[in-house]
């Protein structure tokens, strides 16, 4: 708090400070932070593509890897939630594409305004959400199981329902139906500053990450969330709806779910059923990354943000640098590793700095 | 309930050979237990001896199935927690219901944060957490930090202090000192002589008769369910609750069995035999309640 003055001797320190309390720097205030590796990283990363890749140095591609991170960092903002709250959703990748499948099909099919298939999406991603969190607290089976179940249904479905549907693998062009101009406008625009275009998701993904940080931090609901996924028991017994919280954790999953499949139809006007598979995983990285940890009770959004953005950043930079783009999920996967032991070295210190 | 005749006041609690089953499985019969403002009632037993069960239906996890429970007079049947809280009755448990990754203020407040509007108001419950420590005197570093890097009696004293700062007038505290080194129990033995001052009634738990005779005022055993005395402090001399604690009879029982099997067990067993020989003579030097 206080750590503006150094210590100099004269009069005595404000009530505030302590002699116990061995002078911290602002730079290990700091570095307790559950972020601060992700953004070290992120630094690191930004450096590393700069220098060699002189593409990655046009303000357009700061703009292209803005919008890949968004995508992924809209649904980490909600993964990252749920992941402090203490639990998984394996389903969250498959369900951004039934979400958009779902809509696209319900409006074509009975010849509706598209946002009466936009709401219904809705209503179904939720449900979804629900039914996983239902699962997870009444069975007290780990959410990995139940959501890889779910998973694997809705995996089915996108496909088979698609094909008993349409007839295809992918749904109908909607682009010249009721309320596409509208709703693309929501979901899938862009603007220009300068001469740089700029997707309209940049501005939801950092208004979901300015939402989510401040109900972490700031109010009853945050203070739940860190205590459910910390502590069940401890939670329940001072009175923490820990059941409501998790199952909302789930929904804010789906809703975001809901949001990115939205994205997705109008921005490509039709969808594919197979997509979305293994976007869970980097959903997940990115949270973890960005300082989560697996078991719960300690992250932050905002490092869910920064872990997105590398995932951005590495995904494009390997092209801009012209590097064989196998290589990427290599890369992600040190990342990976590189953040979880960090984060438990972090959490160590955390839990036992006596 | 009428015709009960009042000692002083109402007691806070009261239970009136109150007892549970589970089924089949008497898990405590015929317990009676007082706990007035400004007393501390201890409640001893070894392992099994229906302790845990005894704390469930004061706290209210369980209901009892004989007897009676009162509180301030009123005869009471609790079906959860949350009623027994809002009749002033809170428990400290063993895990102490902290989550030790969070900020010590936020685990004070947790299921009970004070907002502003929509938002918490961080810095009243900073500095109230941080004010209401310091009356429990722990005069802590940094609330800020995680609780789960406080030592085990700090721990105990923030759990007993959010208690006692959410209006508890009964405070079951539930083996406190189990975990703790000498040092440590002795901080919480304190604590718990502060909330008796403070006017609460406490009900401490403990298999340790030396840290409960020096704070307590009454002091119930209990054996394999059952009640095998009920004593005021003036009733019973530290070294008879050790000895009722420790079964003296059965101490023997065991030296017997462990000198017929010779060898080492010969040893263990004729250091034993002088433990329960010396049952009775002053060898702890607890210090006495002021």
């Amino acid at each position: 708090m206080s750590s503006t003055l150094e210590t100099r001797p004269g009069p005595p320190p404000p009530a505030a400070s302590d002699e116990r309390v061995a002078r911290q720097s602002p730079l290990s205030r700091l570095l307790a932070r559950p972020e601060v590796g992700a953004l070290v990283g992120a630094i690191l990363i930004y450096i590393v593509f700069f220098i060699v890749a002189p593409p990655f140095r046009q303000p357009e591609s700061l703009s292209s890897v803005l919008y890949v991170s968004s995508t992924f960092g809209i649904m980490a903002v909600a993964v990252a939630l749920l992941m402090i709250g203490g639990e998984f959703d394996l389903s969250a990748g498959v369900a951004v594409t039934s979400s958009a499948l779902f809509a696209s099909m319900f409006a074509y099919q009975f010849t509706l305004n598209l946002w009466v298939g936009v709401a219904a999406a809705l209503v179904f991603a939720l449900l979804v959400g629900f039914i996983n969190g239902y699962l997870v607290v009444k069975t007290g089976i780990p959410s990995f199981l139940v959501t890889l179940g779910t998973f694997f249904m809705l995996r089915g479905l996108n496909l088979a329902l698609t094909k008993a549907v349409t007839g295809n693998v992918a749904t109908n062009d909607v682009s010249n139906m009721d309320g596409f101009d509208s709703a693309q406008k929501v979901f899938a625009s862009s603007f220009t500053i300068g001469n740089v275009s700029i997707r309209i998701t940049l501005l939801w993904w950092i208004l979901f990450v300015a939402i989510g940080t401040w109900l972490l931090l700031r109010t009853r609901l945050g203070n739940w969330i860190f205590a459910v996924g910390g502590s069940a028991p401890s939670s329940r017994a001072v009175g923490v709806p820990v059941n409501k919280v998790k199952i909302g954790l789930f929904m804010g999953v789906g809703f975001l779910a809901w949001f990115m499949g939205m994205h997705n139809l109008f921005a490509f006007n039709t969808v594919q059923s197979g997509g979305g598979l293994g976007n869970e995983f980097i959903y997940i990285v990115a949270a973890v990354v960005g300082g989560c940890l697996l078991t719960g009770g300690y992250g932050s959004v905002i490092g869910a943000a920064i872990g997105a953005f590398i995932f951005g950043m590495t995904n494009l930079g390997i092209v801009y640098a012209g590097w064989d783009p196998d290589w990427f999920y290599f890369f992600l996967g040190a990342l990976l590793l590189g953040a979880i032991l960090l984060n438990s070295f972090v959490r160590k210190r955390a839990e036992a700095m006596r | 309930m009428t015709a009960v005749v009042p000692e002083t006041a109402t007691p806070l609690v009261r239970l009136t050979d109150a007892g549970k089953n589970y089924g089949n499985i008497i898990a405590l019969r015929g317990v009676t237990l007082e706990v007035s403002g400004g007393e501390v009632t201890c409640v001893l037993g070894d392992n099994g001896a229906g302790k845990s069960t005894l704390i469930k239906i004061i706290a209210g996890l369980h209901e009892h199935t004989s007897g009676s429970y009162e509180v301030e007079g009123e005869a009471v049947h609790f079906s959860s927690p949350r009623e027994a809280l809002d009749h002033g009755i809170a428990t400290v448990y063993q895990d102490l219901a902290v989550v030790p990754l969070m900020p010590v203020w936020r685990n004070f407040f947790l299921g009970n944060e004070v907002r502003k509007g929509l938002r918490m108001d961080i810095g009243f419950m900073r500095e109230t957490t941080k004010k209401e420590l310091l009356d429990m005197g722990i005069d802590l570093r940094d609330v800020d930090q995680p609780i789960g890097t406080l030592s085990g009696g700090e721990r105990q004293c923030v759990a007993i202090s959010r208690a006692v700062y959410f209006g508890a007038k009964v405070l079951i505290l539930d083996e406190p000192t189990a975990a703790l080194g000498v040092k440590q129990s002795g901080v919480v033995l304190r604590y718990i002589l502060q909330a008796r001052e403070r006017g609460l009634g406490v009900i401490f738990i403990t298999h340790n008769p030396h840290h409960a005779y020096p704070v307590g005022d009454r002091f119930l055993l209990l054996k394999r369910g059952q009640s095998i005395g009920y004593y005021r402090k003036s009733e019973i001399s530290r070294d008879e609750l050790t000895a009722l604690m420790a079964g003296g009879a059965e101490l023997e029982e065991l030296s017997h069995e462990l000198e017929s099997a010779g060898g080492a067990s010969a040893d263990a067993a004729k250091i034993l035999g002088e433990e329960v020989h010396d049952l009775g003579i002053d060898r702890v030097s607890t210090k006495e309640a002021p």
